[in-house]
């Protein structure tokens, strides 16, 4: 697609959306060029696929949504929709999806020799440290937050 | 070779994924109408609720033993059998799905692979990725594929939930360890007569003479005895398209007026029409019953079917909703409380070869109009468009009180993290 940006006269591209069930924005790639054919033409229906960008693995991929302020530093607030895959690996510094006795819970992971950390990204949470006696689960690592305006 | 993967307890472990706090604790899953249990976890098993038994005549062991029940969760269980199924398909290019759970991977060619390792990789994958625990069972030929599978699931520890048959002596043994009512394709009238003849396990049925097979359970006991023997005589069955379609009820509560078995009736052809279009057939033939509640002796009975051959092929919901009444009409009876309805289509012919006729036809305008109809029900949820004469506020609405959220298939029911 660099292409097009060169031979284009303007600096604005357009999109358009498209109303399949997948979300996808069409790349109009010649602007309004007149007379010279574009290069790129043969490529007007690639398209920006949100859905290809957010989900790699969409077998492994499910949303949640945020409710709570304990990660609001790490950029998620509350009534975020989070995407989480359940495929990646939860290694440290990732942020994960959590079960902990009973409960579900967002927070960054920290890996010490043989402990676990479970890390809130808000000063008024304490860290939580993860024991052979807690009932705890690694259920997903989050990949994306959407927020809405 | 062939791998059979099935998942355990599917419908209790769908619930799972999404309620960590249920690993362990027993669950029960219920029909639709909340009538039958239909799916138990191991914990349920343990406590003897059989499958298949009301529901109601086990709610005091629901409560003491704190059994968690839900109504099935169709949309659930189909999403989470798709992923499972998208993630088995990287493994082989043959895939035989044969049920919501459970799918055969041929793996000819793959004998440079340790199929050990190859089935506990597919093992994981799959608990990982989707939250379903699966069993995997190796073994040259698809009957074997079943009683390897069947060791897995048994003793999950030691075989880490994936067991191989590859040499003659563990084919034996698996044998000899499988009681014969519990081989894949033996029903309980021929289990009985193998028992009668001294025949116990697996393995003393592949000792049988063939003739006796033969002569007794027919050509599909004897591929079943050569498959067990390590004779690969099952293949993969390509997806067959279904022969007949039903769609069949039993109300809540009882109806002994037209219109509301008319609106039964209709969803129900509705229903039909919906399958039929999915696998690209018309049907040309229909039939309708109505059934009294057969139970109750106090009551008048009366059942009745007809079988209604269309002037025309079609999967338009109008269409066969208009023959659908048509029918009803005919063998409608007033004076009853009828407890069953059900709609069966059948004699299909493939949509793209439709015939057509002189005097009648299906309207072709139905076709893109059922495609928008389907569009708007996919995007939408089911049902949102509706022919006028369902109304299914006004007469009739599952009972699915214990029905979980669409967890993974729709964005107002995904879980609340507590952040």
């Amino acid at each position: 697609m660099k292409q097009s940006k060169k031979n284009s006269t303007t600096s604005l591209e357009i999109f358009s959306i498209s109303s399949e069930t997948a979300l996808e924005l069409p790349i109009v790639s010649s602007g309004i060029n007149a007379g010279f054919p574009s290069p790129a033409a043969d490529f007007t229906d690639l398209s920006i696929d949100l859905n290809k960008y957010l989900v790699k693995n969409a077998s492994a991929t499910f949303y949640g949504r945020v409710k709570g302020e304990s990660m609001k530093d790490a950029g998620i607030d509350n009534g975020d929709l989070l995407i989480i895959d359940k495929s990646l690996e939860p290694i440290d510094g990732k942020i994960a999806v959590c079960y902990i006795d009973g409960e579900f819970t967002i927070k960054r992971i920290k890996l010490e020799k043989n402990i676990c950390w479970l890390l809130a990204a808000n000063e008024k949470y304490k860290p939580i440290k993860v024991t052979p006696d807690n009932d705890f689960l690694i259920w997903g690592i989050i990949t994306h937050v959407i927020k809405s305006f | 070779m062939f791998a059979l993967v099935d998942c355990n307890n599917f419908y209790a472990s769908c619930e799972r994924v999404f309620r960590p706090d249920l690993i362990g604790k027993p669950i029960v899953v219920l029909s639709n109408n909340d009538g039958c249990i239909i799916a138990r976890s191991n914990e349920a098993k343990a406590l003897k609720i059989p499958m298949g038994a009301p529901a109601y005549q086990y709610e005091k062991i629901f409560t003491e033993n704190n059994v968690q029940v839900f109504s099935a969760n169709f949309v659930l269980y189909g999403d989470m059998s798709s992923r499972v199924m998208n993630i088995l398909s990287s493994y082989s290019p043959d895939i035989e799905i044969y049920s919501i759970d459970e799918a055969f991977l041929k793996l000819n060619g793959f004998e440079k692979f340790n199929l050990q390792t190859y089935g506990q990789e597919i093992q994981r994958r799959v608990t990982k990725w989707t939250g379903i625990p699966v069993s995997v069972g190796i073994a040259p030929t698809k009957a074997l594929a079943k009683v390897a599978n069947r060791i897995a699931k048994k003793y999950p520890e030691k075989t880490k939930s994936v067991y191989l048959i590859d040499s003659e002596e563990k084919r034996i043994k698996s044998l000899k360890w499988l009681k014969i009512e519990d081989v894949w394709g033996i029903g309980r009238q021929h289990a009985k007569k193998l028992n009668a003849i001294k025949v116990n396990t697996a393995y003393d049925f592949t000792q049988l003479d063939d003739s006796w097979v033969r002569k007794n359970m027919a050509i599909v006991g004897l591929r079943l005895k050569q498959d067990l023997q390590g004779i690969p005589v099952l293949d993969l069955e390509e997806l067959q398209a279904k022969k007949n379609i039903a769609v069949t009820r039993s109300f809540e509560k009882n109806y002994t007026e037209l219109e509301q078995l008319k609106e039964r009736v209709t969803t129900f052809s509705i229903s039909c029409a919906e399958k039929l279009r999915k696998q690209k057939s018309c049907c040309n033939s229909m039939m309708v019953f109505i059934h009294t509640n057969e139970h109750r002796n106090d009551l008048a009975q009366y059942s009745r079917n007809i079988v209604v051959e269309l002037p025309y092929p079609t999967n338009s919901n109008i269409e066969l909703a208009n023959f659908a009444i048509q029918a009803l009409e005919k063998i409608f009876k007033k004076g009853y409380s009828y407890k069953k309805a059900g709609v069966i289509v059948m004699a299909f012919s493939p949509e793209s070869k439709t015939q057509f006729k002189i005097f009648e036809n299906s309207n072709p305008k139905h076709i893109p109009l059922m495609e928008t109809i389907d569009k708007i029900n996919a995007s939408f949820g089911q049902q949102k468009v509706k022919l006028g004469n369902q109304d299914l506020n006004k007469v009739w609405k599952m009972k699915q009180e214990k029905l979980s959220p669409r967890y993974s298939t729709n964005l107002n029911e995904i879980i609340t993290i507590n952040v």
